[in-house]
């Protein structure tokens, strides 16, 4: 299948920084497909994410989109760790800030925010405040705003690690189903691997100073997927023991 | 409720203390207004036709300087603190200009514009520009920067999708302060611009305290207290409204 975005031995030095953070790092991600990317803490996780992002111009080799772009959707769309919803804007109208510069229709645009939010679970809050939400509800609300704008890969940065253990394993199982529904790829950064494993078509496993793959495992299990397949229990040991954590 | 009767005893207890103050002499005999003549001395202002004018002349200057003021403020405030060429350019002279009193600049603003509602509101205009520049300035200068992040991913970027997306909502909070301090402030530059020579209630007040006509100088302290609690009243409720958003 062909692939959404690749990098090509992608480097990056943080600014005053002594060494790369990342180096010579390559990878394809395919077209509709569900990437992790696990590893240590400041390993580079989240700066891979800002360069697919576009927050960070790469140092050295090349970050670049292999379809080419589509009317009326976006290349990309990123969730945040911190949910990060405009403060002064409803929820039906962050939802919509991504629309808002993409050359479709006024109607077009409110029925993909109504889509986005019924897909969510948020048909009922789309008058309220951010201020006036959950945890978990805030995050709904950052992948239904990434959703809306139909992109081609979905870019996650540790979307979950601030919600409680419930909700967590709530949106897990949520996030699949929504993937499932869009013709989205999602590259999904997070520290944890049995998330990883729950989650993904393929965990990759960043590592080494400076970081690169050192690991591209592709999670054969049907889904949904069960954790007390042995088959997932073996998944993780065998990328825990990768990581060096047991 | 028992807020509202302490507050009201609060008040009878202070004119009775004044009144007091004037029965027993505490003070020298003919400085201290007598509170119970002040519904009186309210009635002959009204009936000679002094009042209504001298308001109506304040208020002309009031929202002129107060307007303009804030207007200059918000938008220079803005550009400094977005455009870093501007920002260099205006660091120092800012820094000249700021601590000079808006009183100080009567004389040029009788100078160049005369004893006139255009020089008094002026005068009033530079003080709240200053207000309404520095509250905006370090609004723009505190907004998280992950919102503009979040603007860049989501394709609004530019300067003026950001400025409109972004920075102007999140501003709105520290900018809308700043001009509330601005409605005050400009009332103090206002009654003491005219108290040096230009129509409305400040002059009529110098006028009246000439004569020793005291109890006229406090009917016209109590318009300008009322006056400016009806515009604080007023810009509160636009408030909410426009930051409905805030817990």
């Amino acid at each position: 299948m062909a692939s959404v975005m690749e990098f090509d031995r992608l480097s990056y030095t943080h600014p005053g920084a002594a060494g790369p953070v990342i180096q010579d790092l390559s990878l394809a991600i395919e077209a509709g497909s569900f990437v992790a990317v696990v590893g240590g803490s400041g390993v580079g996780k989240s700066t891979l994410l800002r360069v697919a992002a576009g927050l960070i111009e790469p140092g050295g080799g090349s970050m670049r989109f292999t379809l080419p772009q589509r009317p009326g959707r976006r290349r990309r769309a990123v969730v945040f760790q911190d949910g990060r919803l405009l403060p002064w804007r409803t929820v039906s109208d962050n939802v919509a800030y991504g629309l808002e510069t993409l050359d479709i229709d006024a109607a077009q645009k409110r029925e993909r925010v109504t889509e986005a939010l019924s897909l969510t679970g948020l048909a009922e809050f789309g008058d309220r405040w951010p201020h006036q939400l959950s945890g978990g509800q805030a995050q709904r609300v950052g992948i239904a705003r990434a959703l809306a704008v139909k992109p081609d890969i979905l870019l996650m940065d540790e979307p979950f690690s601030a919600v409680d253990a419930l909700t967590r394993r709530k949106l897990q199982a949520e996030l699949i189903r929504l993937w499932q529904a869009s013709q989205s790829a999602v590259m999904f950064v997070t520290h944890d691997i049995d998330e990883a494993v729950f989650l993904a078509d393929r965990v990759v496993v960043l590592g080494g100073q400076p970081a690169s793959v050192v690991e591209n495992l592709a999670i054969d299990l049907p889904r949904p997927r069960d954790r007390t397949n042995p088959a997932f229990a073996d998944a993780v040991a065998h990328l825990s023991a990768r990581l060096g954590v047991e | 409720m028992t807020r509202v009767v302490y507050g009201v005893a609060g008040v009878v207890l202070f004119v009775l203390l004044w009144k007091a103050a004037g029965v027993f002499a505490w003070v020298r005999p003919g400085t201290l207004p007598d509170p119970f003549l002040l519904p009186d001395a309210f009635l002959q202002e009204w009936q000679s036709d002094r009042l209504l004018p001298a308001v109506g002349s304040s208020l002309i200057h009031y929202f002129w300087g107060l307007g303009l003021g804030t207007l200059f403020g918000i938008l220079v405030g803005m550009a400094a603190a977005t455009v870093h060429r501007f920002d260099m350019l205006q660091a120092y002279l800012a820094r000249i200009l700021r601590p000079i009193p808006p009183l100080a600049w009567v004389v040029f603003a009788i100078a160049w514009f005369k004893v006139s509602h255009a020089g008094a509101a002026f005068v009033i205009a530079i003080g709240v520009f200053w207000v309404n520049y520095f509250a905006t300035y370090s609004a723009v200068r505190n907004i998280d920067p992950r919102f503009y992040e979040l603007a860049r991913s989501f394709g609004q970027g530019g300067y003026w999708r950001r400025a409109r997306s972004i920075t102007l909502p999140a501003i709105a909070p520290g900018t809308l302060a700043g001009v509330r301090t601005g409605i005050g402030q400009a009332w103090m530059t206002l009654i003491a611009a005219e108290l040096l020579g230009v129509p409305g209630m400040g002059q009529e007040m110098n006028a009246a305290a000439g004569v020793g006509a005291y109890e006229a100088v406090v009917v016209y302290m109590l318009a300008i207290s009322l006056v400016y609690a009806l515009c604080d009243l007023v810009y509160g409720l636009i408030e909410r409204r426009v930051l409905a958003w805030r817990p």
